[in-house]
């Protein structure tokens, strides 16, 4: 079974969100590593860039195919994972820590209301 | 074990790991010209070019080994859904072979090519009469290429009557992904759109993409018909109006027109404009990168801005007219891939217009007895009859089992088939698309399915068995990420010890 830790925010389309402060790290979740296969190449915005909730910020390629990745809410990215570029695999042996796509700082805080807790995202795996 | 090899044929050398100094394969005539010496000729010594030196012999058995580990249609089943490897028939390439065509030069006088022009007219004709179209063009040189010509004309169509607004192309999320690509590329920006819950387009989600102001700015919908999800859309008449109200323009994606030749038409259904993939459909053979032919089919309002030049009858003769001040100019150099058209054409003619109903009605009934064969072990992902390919979806076994779609592929190898297409469409979980093609026998299908049957009993009782294949191919299972991070294709020479 896929690991959704509790202490996180969901997307329905399989990103994650977890909270500090102002800031927000969002990455993909472990179902989504898992559907997609091994991952090659990741494509991220770079820092400074603004990213809005429900739009394309990234791209991911796996062995299967190429995703895009959507904002759960929007911000500016102080911090994109540059690890990513030369190991990718990070996103599927780690999706929750090492394998983080960015960090952004929130513009409305109140965009996370609208997300799904742990229990809500696992009941649609 | 059922069918197949059932011992790993062992790893074959590379031609440069046979070669010895010095040895010769081919017997040169005296040479009568005063000699040249290579390397001043070519500024490399003869050891500097490092090509392989082997006998005669050597390189015959070198070569046929090769032919016979590769896999073909002609070797065995090759159900690849969305790609239609069907049985090309001989005669088309006996045709293709006549001198008559095989030795033209596309600078020859058009005068002296009357033939030719006889060929690709009659293939546009019959084209036209099967897909419902007004007009055909036939240069495209590919699946990808065609769509992007059709999309290249309603650009040119909406500009000319001074819609350049129109900057959006709808593509539902079941379609290939050349679809939003030939609309990228045709410099559009790409909105998906839903399927729901019985595999059709979102009527919903099209409405809500249409409505007001975002309708102005559609200039297309990319539909494919069948789906990729092996389903006729029932509401294909409703879509087409849907975007025309709006002012919009349909495309149809005709990879999937196996399912329909001689039973039903896009013309018809409401489609602006479609490609076909002569290389799929109509028998011109693919796979190896080509050459295809991915022709168009056009209504009258798009026909001003189609490719030059318009095979056309004038009076009693046909000409190539250039003489077309609104063309988008060519999208390929000459008439296109003509050899494929001489074997096209013979296609169409060995079928006839009694008999071409077959290949769809064929196509279908062996997709669906497939289909019906295997719904208990891998139960279809839609439940109502398909069209010429099933999706079917391990689930179950990758929820119970841990084994995926990848391994019941990969154990199909050592059964001796080719493997489905796996993954796609995406939105199917664990998919594979099985497309038999009408050119198969029962016997065939049912040694397919049996294999598949005992595939999934494994699954089951020795999962292991589906995670180690394949064991009895030239290479076991091959590390695909390795292979797309580090792309190596170039043997190097082992450098010498010691060195």
């Amino acid at each position: 079974m896929a690991n959704v830790p509790a202490d996180l925010k969901y997307t329905k389309s399989h990103e994650w969100v977890r909270v500090d402060g102002n800031l927000a790290t969002i990455g993909i979740t472990d179902h989504a590593q898992s559907e997609l296969g091994d991952i090659v190449f990741v494509d991220l915005p770079a820092v400074g860039a603004e990213i809005s909730q429900g739009n394309s910020f990234g791209t991911v390629e796996s062995v299967k195919t190429a995703a895009d990745v959507y904002a759960p809410i929007s911000g500016k990215v102080v911090a994109a994972n540059a690890g990513l570029g030369s190991a990718s695999e990070l996103m599927n042996s780690d999706p929750y820590g090492d394998g983080y796509m960015v960090t952004i700082e929130m513009s409305d805080a109140s965009q996370l209301d609208g997300l799904l807790d742990a229990a809500a995202y696992s009941a649609l795996l | 074990m059922p069918g197949g090899r059932t011992k790993r044929v062992p790893e074959p050398k590379l031609i440069f790991e046979k070669s010895r100094p010095g040895r010769i394969g081919c017997n040169v005539p005296r040479c009568d010209t005063p000699e040249v010496d290579l390397s001043k000729a070519l500024g490399k010594t003869r050891a500097e070019l490092d090509l392989p030196e082997v006998d005669e012999l050597t390189l015959l058995r070198h070569f046929t080994n090769l032919s016979q580990i590769n896999y073909g249609i002609e070797t065995g089943f090759y159900p690849l859904g969305s790609c239609t490897m069907k049985y090309n028939p001989k005669v088309n390439e006996a045709t293709a072979r006549f001198q008559g065509f095989a030795n033209l030069h596309p600078m020859q006088p058009e005068a002296t090519i009357p033939g030719a022009f006889e060929i690709l007219h009659g293939v546009q004709s019959m084209l036209c009469e099967i897909t419902g179209f007004d007009h055909i063009t036939l240069q495209p040189l590919a699946g990808a290429h065609g769509e992007m010509t059709c999309l290249m004309l309603i650009k040119a169509y909406f500009e000319a009557r001074g819609e350049s607004q129109r900057s959006v192309v709808l593509v539902p999320d079941s379609a290939h992904g050349t679809n939003p690509a030939s609309a990228a590329r045709c410099g559009y920006d790409v909105k998906s759109i839903p399927t729901d819950a019985d595999g059709n387009t979102d009527l919903v989600a099209l409405e809500k993409a249409l409505a007001g102001e975002d309708g102005q700015k559609v200039a297309a919908l990319m539909l494919t018909n069948p789906s990729t999800l092996g389903l006729f859309e029932p509401n294909i008449e409703k879509i087409c109006n849907m975007v025309h109200a709006v002012g919009g323009q349909v495309f149809c994606d005709g990879a999937n027109m196996n399912a329909m030749v001689g039973t039903t038409r896009p013309g018809d259904h409401g489609f602006d404009c479609m490609h076909l993939n002569l290389h799929k459909t109509f028998s011109t053979p693919h796979g190896g990168g080509g050459p295809g032919c991915g022709a168009i089919g056009l209504k009258d309002h798009l026909a001003p801005y189609q490719p030059v030049p318009v095979i056309r009858k004038e009076g009693e003769n046909l000409v190539a007219d250039y003489d077309r001040p609104l063309s988008i100019g060519r999208v390929a150099a000459f008439y296109g891939q003509f050899l494929m058209e001489v074997r096209a054409y013979t296609y169409l003619r060995a079928f006839g217009r009694e008999h071409m109903a077959d290949i769809s009605r064929f196509s279908v009934l062996n997709a669906n007895y497939v289909r019906a064969r295997l719904k208990d072990v891998l139960p279809p992902a839609h439940n109502r009859p398909c069209m010429h390919e099933c999706i079917l979806t391990a689930e179950k076994y990758k929820k119970e089992h841990d084994v995926r779609a990848l391994d019941i592929s990969k154990r199909l190898i050592d059964y001796g088939f080719h493997p489905p297409t796996n993954y796609f469409p995406l939105i199917v979980p664990e998919c594979l698309m099985i497309e038999p093609t009408e050119t198969e026998t029962k016997e065939t299908l049912d040694e397919f399915c049996d294999a598949m049957i005992s595939i999934c009993h494994e699954a089951v009782e020795n999962p292991d068995l589906l995670h180690d294949a394949p064991s009895t191919s030239v290479v076991g299972r091959l590390d695909e990420t390795l292979a797309v991070k580090q792309l190596d294709v170039r043997w190097k020479r082992p450098q010498p010890v010691g060195v």
